[in-house]
């Protein structure tokens, strides 16, 4: 569904994306993780043409994306903060949507609306709303036109807990419908009963993309963030653990004496 | 395209901004003609108004909206929509909210009080104003990353048309006061819009009978046709430039 080829991106001298491949296929759930900073949001902004690689390219349906934005059409975004226009209200908000899409009354996936009960606050506008239902109108958007690919930025972030069951519930549906659904999340235990696919980026570099059960073999761990704490430590060794530092240091300090 | 402009436009409407901004120079508008008994002098009171008043409140209004709809317009690009399309309704949905209260707020009283040539011309400036102002601020703040910036580059932009430019003309004239000016003084009129806008009116207006052998010139170019379609052109290049800058950046722009 997705294909990506070699892409970077450098903001000043920040390396945001570097050398990214990836292939991501529907009927599966796939999560971005990785510590802030890392790219996840750089990347997803890449897919969806908001941010534009310096190099690489990137195929949605076997269409190179260049600037032709009907690929659009078959992406629903859930973005990590949701803004609207202050004035609008939350039913005029799907109206719009729905005017600008041209989507007939038929495709429309009104299922989060149902659920999140939204229908009770179409008249409010949308500057009144807290952070959290803004949040439920973002994900209920993002999934009303039902589209081939989801993309969720955070999307369980600021949500209460029953809400955040009720979306959990639809990403599940919609897999089963075989979709693709792209996630990112720093809310690991979220991410257990969803997730097929792990892919994890650090410093724009893709460390590995692995699937779930390959990766709880590996590691022996059933929890998915007990499984990548242990990877991330494994990782770390390699580099400056805190630990091996403080050991180094007084080597290096006998070395500067000597001489 | 009308689609999504109808939209921005609806939601600038509600906000309470552009109403005060029509009140604003409705009030202003009548309380010069019903203060000054001569219509012309009220005219002249109120071409400072459009001057200056309507530059800087399209520059600063412009470059908030813009700067307050930036998630908006980053919602807009994860639908099917170009990016030209985009910024160009966010532009038609400015543009006219601003131009109807300028309508309102000075056109209409115009139209009651004082309908001849001037008061057309008025009207006319006022509008190209609006729109070339809009447009600078949109550059501006498709050129600018935070608001902080983008404003103080508006106003920056501002100062320089409203203010600094005149005191640069005049330093030139007196420089070179030696030689004839007269083609050249013509030409720099060229490069600024509200100085355009303010040479256009006032030789409409009896004052220009004033301005000696130069306002003689002036009106003897701007009075005729080829005067006209010399300023309606120079008008929609400030217009137009700007947009088209504008647009060439924000499709290369990281949003």
């Amino acid at each position: 569904m997705i294909r990506i080829e070699n892409i970077s991106k450098k903001f000043k001298k920040l390396h945001a994306l570097d050398q990214i491949s990836m292939q991501l296929d529907s009927g599966k759930v796939i999560s971005l993780i990785g510590p802030n900073g890392s790219g996840k949001t750089t990347l997803i902004k890449c897919i969806l043409g908001m941010v534009k690689p310096a190099k690489g390219k990137i195929y949605v349906h076997e269409m190179k994306i260049n600037g032709d934005p009907s690929y659009r059409e078959r992406i629903g975004y859930m973005p990590q903060i949701g803004r609207y226009p202050d004035n609008m209200k939350v039913g005029q908000l799907f109206t719009m949507m729905k005017h600008i899409r041209n989507a007939s009354e038929n495709d429309l996936d009104t299922d989060l609306i149902i659920k999140f009960n939204l229908i009770a606050i179409f008249d409010k506008p949308m500057r009144t709303l807290s952070g959290g239902t803004r949040q439920k109108v973002s994900a209920a958007l993002a999934f009303y036109f039902s589209p081939d690919i989801l993309i969720l930025d955070e999307p369980t972030a600021g949500l209460d807990p029953l809400s955040s069951e009720i979306l959990k519930e639809k990403i599940i549906a919609e897999k089963r419908k075989n979709k693709l659904i792209l996630i990112t999340s720093h809310i690991l235990s979220d991410l257990d009963d969803l997730a097929t696919d792990i892919i994890y980026l650090q410093e724009g570099r893709l460390q590995f993309f692995k699937k779930i059960e390959t990766l709880r073999k590996e590691t022996g761990e059933v929890k998915l963030g007990k499984a990548i704490a242990k990877i991330m430590k494994n990782q770390l060794q390699r580099g400056p653990w805190v630990d091996e530092v403080l050991d180094i240091e007084p080597e290096d300090q006998d070395q500067r004496i000597k001489p | 395209m009308m689609k999504l402009s109808k939209y921005v436009l609806y939601d600038i409407l509600r906000s309470k901004v552009i109403l005060a901004y029509t009140l604003f120079l409705f009030i202003i508008s009548i309380s010069l003609f019903r203060m000054e008994e001569n219509n012309g002098k009220a005219m002249l009171s109120l071409l400072n108004i459009v001057l200056i008043v309507v530059p800087l409140i399209s520059m600063v209004f412009s470059t908030i909206h813009y700067y307050n709809s930036y998630e908006f317009i980053e919602l807009m690009l994860a639908q099917p929509m170009s990016r030209t399309r985009i910024l160009l309704s966010e532009y038609s949905g400015v543009a006219l909210s601003l131009i109807s209260a300028f309508f309102i707020g000075v056109g209409v009283p115009i139209l009651i009080f004082s309908m001849d040539s001037t008061g057309l011309a008025m009207i006319f400036t006022g509008f190209a104003l609006t729109l070339v102002f809009t447009s600078i601020a949109f550059w501006a703040s498709v050129k600018a990353r935070d608001k902080a910036r983008g404003i103080g580059f508006a106003l920056l932009l501002w100062f320089y048309f409203a203010l600094i430019y005149d005191g640069l003309i005049l330093l030139i004239l007196f420089s070179f006061s030696d030689y004839p000016l007269e083609k050249l003084t013509l030409a720099l009129s060229a490069l600024n819009p509200v100085d355009l806008g303010r040479i256009f009116i006032m030789l409409k207006m009896d004052v220009s009978a004033l301005m000696g052998y130069t306002g003689a010139l002036y009106q003897d170019f701007f009075g005729s046709i080829s005067g006209m379609l010399f300023t309606t052109g120079i008008m929609l290049l400030w217009i137009v430039v700007p947009l088209y800058a504008a647009l060439q950046t924000f499709k290369k722009k990281d949003l």
